[in-house]
């Protein structure tokens, strides 16, 4: 038997979407960032774990150079700025300011990449050639993967924004994305001590 | 004619409009862009059942082959690939997904909510464990399948041991599912979090989305480990990275320590979710609310937080420090502590309802037997004097079965016959249930308790034969009987289940006279799953809301809309529109296999089959009309 129904309330009258934690995506970003932090601090874990197996880290005494790493590192720690702002202008739904932003992050994070690139011969170890080259390689190979993924995330959004699209709902999916790019910069810190820093503290 | 839920709109008329917003899209095509929850829930379980029959039938075959000393039926070579792939479908493509696919049916329904909070990364999961799934089995068939076991140590799945392809297979297998149980993992959070019905406060959440909630948090924290390590393994063999190479520097204990941080609370992540089944059996069965529901909560949390404190009980044998393995000796046996308030909450339930002894209380009552038993051998084996002598044993395997089939295959079966009639409309067969569950309570014991004595008679595990006259032949022969009565009691369940499909009596909505909110709505329940936004009053808005049941009008009948609700105390705070179907998620999911699978043979499938990837994510993510902006 199925029971009658009695109405104790309306919800038609609440917003269609909320920014931040209101919203479902804010949760499935912290989630897949949860994830990923653990996979971060799992992969320093190892470095240190293999660090203290190894008698003598590095292993053959080049330690890696420091310019591009910092240089990256000041970068994206300065990019924070323009990046919290872009959420703000996300939440206040104004949209020539959260494009200009867009734009801003695009080049910042295209700029990152490309100092990037200039990083992996400056660790001046391969990785297959000992432990410390495997493990230094992958830490800043994993941070790049969501380097890269963040950007092309900030383009596609940034496209999104400049068409018929860019309204209503899809300032949250801006606002997320600034979250995420938090996160990217966040990750770096620890990562960035632990590969230039490690062979020299360690 | 308005737009939104009222409560003075004809209900034919309103019904009418829901169906054909939430309604698949018709066909095949249909089929493959669907995103509601109740049929991906269903794919999972049917897929998940599918790879338990087949891990089953391994499980037979290795029982066939040690029936007897010296027997040739199977090779070394055959017998390591039986246990490797049974292991391994059975923990990762059968026990992890069946509960998944148990959550993905039945939360939402719990919660009070139209569907998940990520529907179409559901859809996306389903696609990408069932072709992982798949993957294992071809190499399989086609003698390739894993022969490492299913923890795979270095250095033995090395290349250097492991020629081949085999261990890739396996490790990149790994990949796929736990890509697919995060995806899960991190919808059925957002889901319980968000999207309780108006009422059900965290104090009133049924104990079923505790655990799932619980269980979910830990995939989150313990997947990453495994992925990680096999990632690592597959770089260490094709392109010669030293993470696990001593010669190189490596690790070869590095292997252990990073499978087992998830290997433990693997072990959990399939148990818990049994133990909201159980919960919410016992209480529907006994009329009665279940015995100290806040220590029931806290039990769960604490035993998924210790959970993460014992991986190295697996690692006793391997030499590390004395002190260490203390610590995790005293942190193995503290787990049981929460595990055994939990019984003792149940029996307590037992004791002051007035139980029906229908077959899915028979299942729990089975559960707690076995599982008890099964715990008692894992004190045992958290000793660290003990476990050196039993270490590589059949004692090992007897003890992982107990609490493996005891903790979670019992349970997950009851769940079936409790949820049946809401899955499929129809009633399974009581005397069939009862005979099935008397088959596997006995089959299990007559299988699975022999194995301790054999392994205190120094039987180890993994041989695929042993010599006559070590005193082992009995007791393996009366093992091999007893896994013969486990597959008839599985056929008995597989014939009662599929005959109620057509001759089963007709489900109403609440057959067993449940008290939370899937047994609220029509058996199978419609796409939209409630035609009002249900209100909770109480855990168990059926048994105190005996008159009419409290709802809420307002949500859109035009387009896909939930309410979502506050986080503690589930109040309504937006209305927020979830994604239609949408062929995007299998066609990423295809795209993505083609890059695991490339990469089992060359790391620049990694760089190639990113673009497609990221193409088929971009299709998903682009918005196709206006209205999905809103």
């Amino acid at each position: 038997m199925k029971r009658p129904m009695r109405f104790v309330g309306d919800v038609a009258q609440l917003p269609a979407y909320g920014h931040g934690h209101r919203s479902l995506t804010w949760w499935g970003t912290m989630g897949f960032v949860a994830i990923e932090s653990m996979a971060f601090v799992l992969t320093i874990g190892i470095y240190l774990y293999l660090a203290g197996h190894t008698p003598e880290w590095p292993p053959h005494g080049n330690q890696p150079a420091l310019t591009f790493g910092t240089t990256f590192l000041a970068l994206i720690v300065l990019s924070i700025a323009p990046n919290v702002w872009l959420n703000r202008r996300a939440r206040a739904e104004n949209l020539s300011t959260v494009r200009l932003g867009l734009v801003v992050m695009s080049l910042v994070g295209l700029a990152l990449l490309a100092i990037r690139v200039f990083e992996f011969p400056a660790l001046g170890v391969s990785y297959k050639e000992s432990a410390y080259g495997s493990v230094t390689v992958t830490l800043l190979g994993l941070h790049t993967t969501h380097l890269a993924t963040d950007v092309m995330d900030t383009l596609v959004v940034t496209a999104l924004m400049f068409t018929r699209h860019g309204r209503a709902r899809r300032f949250v999916d801006v606002s997320d994305n600034a979250i995420y790019w938090n996160f990217v910069v966040v990750a770096w810190v620890p990562i960035y001590l632990v590969i230039y820093f490690g062979p020299r503290w360690l | 004619m308005s737009a939104v839920d009222d409560p003075w709109l004809d209900p034919a008329q309103a019904q009418a409009r829901l169906a054909r917003t939430w309604g698949s899209l018709p066909g095949w095509w249909g089929a493959l862009a669907t995103v509601d929850h109740k049929r991906i829930g269903r794919r999972y379980l049917v897929t998940a059942f599918t790879f338990f029959a087949l891990g089953g039938m391994l499980a037979l075959g290795m029982r066939m082959q040690l029936a007897q000393a010296g027997s040739t039926l199977v090779g070394p070579d055959l017998y390591r690939q039986l246990f490797t792939v049974h292991s391994t479908t059975m923990m990762f493509l059968f026990a992890v997904p069946v509960m998944q696919g148990i959550a993905i049916y039945t939360v939402p329904l719990m919660a009070g909510t139209r569907t998940l909070a990520f529907p179409r990364l559901s859809a996306f999961s389903y696609w990408v464990y069932l072709l992982g799934g798949a993957m294992l089995w071809l190499a399989f068939l086609v003698d390739a399948g894993p022969d490492t076991g299913w923890f795979s140590y270095t250095p033995l799945a090395e290349s250097q041991f492991s020629p081949g392809k085999r261990v890739d297979i396996w490790a990149q297998m790994v990949t796929f599912t736990e890509v697919s149980a995060l995806a899960v993992a991190v919808s059925l959070v957002t889901t319980i979090v968000k999207q309780r019905a108006p009422g059900m406060t965290l104090a009133r959440m049924p104990l079923h989305l505790w655990a799932t909630l619980i269980t979910s948090l830990m995939v989150v924290f313990a997947m990453p480990a495994v992925m990680l390590a096999t990632a690592l393994l597959i770089m260490d063999r094709l392109v010669g990275t030293q993470f696990f190479a001593p010669s190189g520097g490596g690790d070869s204990l590095l292997w252990q320590h990073m499978f087992w941080f998830f290997g433990h609370p693997e072990v959990y992540i399939i148990f818990l979710p049994a133990l909201g089944m159980v919960s919410t059996v016992v209480e529907t069965f006994t009329r009665r609310r279940i015995f100290g529901y806040p220590v029931m909560v806290l039990a769960l949390a604490m035993t998924a937080l210790f959970a993460f404190g014992l991986w190295v009980h697996h690692m006793y044998a391997t030499g590390l420090p004395r002190l260490g393995n203390t610590f995790f000796m005293g942190a193995s046996m503290i787990i049981a502590i929460p595990s055994g308030v939990q019984i003792f909450c149940w029996l307590a339930t037992l004791w002051q309802g007035r139980p029906r002894f229908a077959t899915p209380l028979m299942y729990m009552l089975g559960f707690i037997v076995v599982f008890v038993l099964g715990g008692l051998t894992g004190v045992m084996l958290a000793s660290v004097p003990l476990d050196l002598q039993l270490h590589d044993s059949f004692f090992v395997v007897a003890h992982f079965h107990y609490v493996l089939i005891g903790g979670a295959v019992f349970p997950l079966i009851g769940a079936l016959y409790y949820w049946w009639p809401k899955l499929t409309g129809r009633m399974p067969g009581e005397r069939a249930g009862q005979w099935s569950f008397w088959l596997l309570f006995i089959g299990f014991n007559v299988t699975f308790f022999p194995q301790h004595l054999l392994g205190l008679a120094g039987m180890p595990r993994r041989v695929y034969t042993y010599a006559q006259g070590l005193g082992w032949d009995g007791l393996n022969l009366l093992s091999t009987a007893g896994s013969i009565v486990i597959g008839m009691s599985v056929l008995v369940t597989a014939w009662n289940l599929l005959r109620s499909l057509r001759r089963g009596e007709h489900a109403p909505p609440n057959p067993w006279d449940a008290g939370t909110l899937e047994w609220a709505t029509a058996s199978p329940p419609p796409t939209w799953n409630f035609a009002h936004q249900p209100v909770a009053t109480d855990a168990h808005p059926l048994w105190r809301e005996r008159e009419s049941l409290p709802c809420m009008s307002g949500l859109a009948l035009d387009k896909r809309e939930l309410l979502l609700t506050s986080g503690v105390e589930a109040r309504p705070d937006v209305r927020e529109t979830s994604p239609g179907p949408s062929i995007w998620p299998l066609a990423t999911a295809l795209a993505v296999a083609a890059l695991f699978v490339g990469s089992i043979y060359t790391p620049w499938a990694v760089v190639i089959g990113a673009l497609p990837v990221t193409v088929t994510l971009i299709g998903w993510f682009w918005p196709k009309s206006l209205r999905e902006d809103e």
